[in-house]
């Protein structure tokens, strides 16, 4: 039989593996960077595109709500049930409404939206960004003299920042509700929990859930324009970008949200 | 010192508008251009020919710069396109129109808003001028009324002639079609090769044709260049062509069943 040589590279150490894997991230970091740059050089010189972006906030905000408005609710109900089963075991029946409100405020509001918003709106970004790339009307834009990081970057950076922060307020007061009825129908008094979430509950809290919200729509849109920037081969290379930019942008999110809330708490 | 100075940016008919010397370009493995010269003059359709995959359309994109040569050069209209920056290109490339293959039209938009595209970005004009200038080139390519279809309800080569209109949106002096007539029928496949004759004989456009279609070549070539795996195998006047003894090309004339006469 003949030799493949296809062969001894998939036999190739794990090492060796996970090294070239490694240096292929760092590459895609570099443009990904370079990608930022250019988009932060076209918003500083404020020459921005008011339609297109007019038109993502309303696909990323506007389209998202329904969606965010269940995994928030969804979210809030199950923090309450699960606080006030074990805090009332205690005793602590007064520190149910805080606890609540705050995991809502701080993470479960952001982190969850950010999520919800990787699965519908970054996968989104990357396949259609993705179909222009491989049918050359990304070239196309270029040749017809248009950046295609101000024409489709710039706008969905803008648009997502904007529309996260949004979508994280919708959340924290259907997630304060949807808490809010859990811990009453557990047997909290509704008096009780309100005024826990008065005494533990802070603007800053609110605040700072509101700006790590910004964070992640930067991170969604940047992987999912990035991804789509670079799908090549057909169909099956905008399914790869796809599914990839929601799992880069997942991951990200997690990883951001680590760091973020050791600088703001 | 010779007595006639040729000045570089006059508008001299020998004028070269594209040099393209010595151009190599890998993808990976794949050698798509093996070290390929060609020099396009003002006001000349120059056709290129060649099996696919010999690179045709790698060539184009270099001479607008959306593929940068790992060796080589090109000019056009004495710029250097391989050594400029994106930003630098914009000025040169509102000169230059290029027909894709795939015509490349922008899926979210209308057909009068893909002709509109370059005009609404680089013209400062009015709703109703614009609206005029969409009319006046759908008419050109045989298009009216289709302004405010989506490219999805259109057949190939209606993609491809609305792909022409925005093109010449901005009247560039230099056109690069890449197959404009594949996927068309005969009739409209005529129509487009007028259209480019027309474009010559009006406003002394250049154009650089690739094609597959014998028929089309010999009707526009001023220019014929026969290209296979990435080099310029024969290049010259259809007659020259015609005569030519390279085997290749002779292989490459005799897929046509009926004599190929020059125009
Ligand atoms: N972006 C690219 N990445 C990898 N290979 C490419 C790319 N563009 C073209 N090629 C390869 O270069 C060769 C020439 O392609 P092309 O110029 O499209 O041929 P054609 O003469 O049919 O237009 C082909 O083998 C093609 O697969
Ligand atoms: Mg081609």
């Amino acid at each position: 039989m003949r030799e493949d040589p296809s062969d001894a590279r998939g036999s190739r150490s794990p090492i060796a593996a996970l090294g070239s894997t490694v240096l292929r991230g760092l590459s895609e970091l570099g443009q990904a960077t370079l990608m930022l740059a250019a988009a932060l050089r076209w918003m500083l010189r404020g020459r921005l595109e008011i339609r297109e972006t007019l038109v993502q906030l309303n696909r990323i905000g506007v389209e998202s709500i329904p969606v965010v408005l269940i995994t928030g609710a969804f979210a809030g109900m199950v923090l309450a049930f699960q606080t006030a089963r074990q805090l009332a075991d205690f005793g602590g029946q007064g520190f149910v409404g805080g606890l609540v409100g705050l995991s809502i405020a701080r993470e479960a509001a952001p982190v969850f939206t950010a999520i919800t918003a990787a699965g519908r709106v970054g996968a989104g970004m990357a396949a259609e960004i993705g179909t222009m790339a491989v049918t050359e009307q990304v070239d196309a834009l270029r040749v017809l003299a248009t950046d295609p990081v101000r024409y489709l970057v710039v706008p969905r950076l803008i648009a997502a920042a904007l529309a996260l922060p949004i979508l994280t307020a919708f959340a924290n007061v259907v997630g304060g509700t949807g808490g809010y009825v859990v811990a009453t129908a557990a047997g909290i008094s509704g008096g009780a929990f309100l005024s826990s979430l008065q005494r533990f509950l802070w603007p800053y809290d609110l605040v700072v859930g509101l700006i790590k919200a910004v964070f992640f729509g930067l991170i969604i849109a940047s992987v999912g324009c990035y991804r789509g920037l670079h799908a090549t081969g057909g169909a099956d290379g905008v399914g790869r970008a796809t599914t990839g930019a929601v799992v880069v942008a997942i991951v990200l999110i997690l990883i951001f949200n680590y760091f973020l809330d050791l600088i703001f708490f | 010192m010779g007595a006639v100075i040729e000045p570089q940016s006059s508008g001299t008919p020998d004028e070269a508008v594209i040099v393209a010397s010595n151009l190599w370009k890998s993808f990976g493995s794949t050698v798509a251009l093996a070290g390929f010269s060609l020099e396009v003059r003002r006001g000349e359709i120059q056709v290129i020919m060649g099996p696919s995959g010999c690179g045709k359309s790698v060539l184009l994109k270099h001479l607008v710069g959306l593929v940068k040569p790992d060796r080589g050069e090109v000019l056009v209209f004495g710029q250097p396109v391989h050594a400029m920056s994106d930003h630098e290109l914009d000025a040169l490339r509102i000169r230059i129109g290029v027909v894709f293959q795939s015509a490349a039209l922008f899926d979210s938009l209308t057909v009068a808003q893909n002709v509109a595209f370059p005009l609404r970005r680089h013209r400062t004009l009015s709703k109703e001028e614009i609206a005029h200038r969409v009319r006046e080139l759908l008419l050109l390519v045989e298009m009216a009324g289709t302004e405010d279809l989506m490219p999805a309800a259109l057949s190939g080569g209606m993609r491809k002639r609305v792909g022409i209109a925005r093109a010449l949106a901005l009247d560039p002096p230099l056109i690069l079609y890449d197959e404009p007539t594949s996927g068309l029928d005969p009739l409209t496949a005529h129509t487009v090769d007028d259209l480019v004759l027309r474009l010559r004989a009006e406003l002394g456009v250049s154009s650089v044709v690739v094609t597959h279609s014998l028929d089309s070549a010999f009707r526009l070539a001023d220019h014929l260049a026969v290209m296979d795996s990435g080099r310029l195998t024969t290049s010259g006047t259809p007659e020259e062509i015609l005569a030519s003894t390279n085997p290749f090309v002779r292989r490459f004339l005799d897929t046509r069943a009926i004599e190929v006469r020059p125009k």
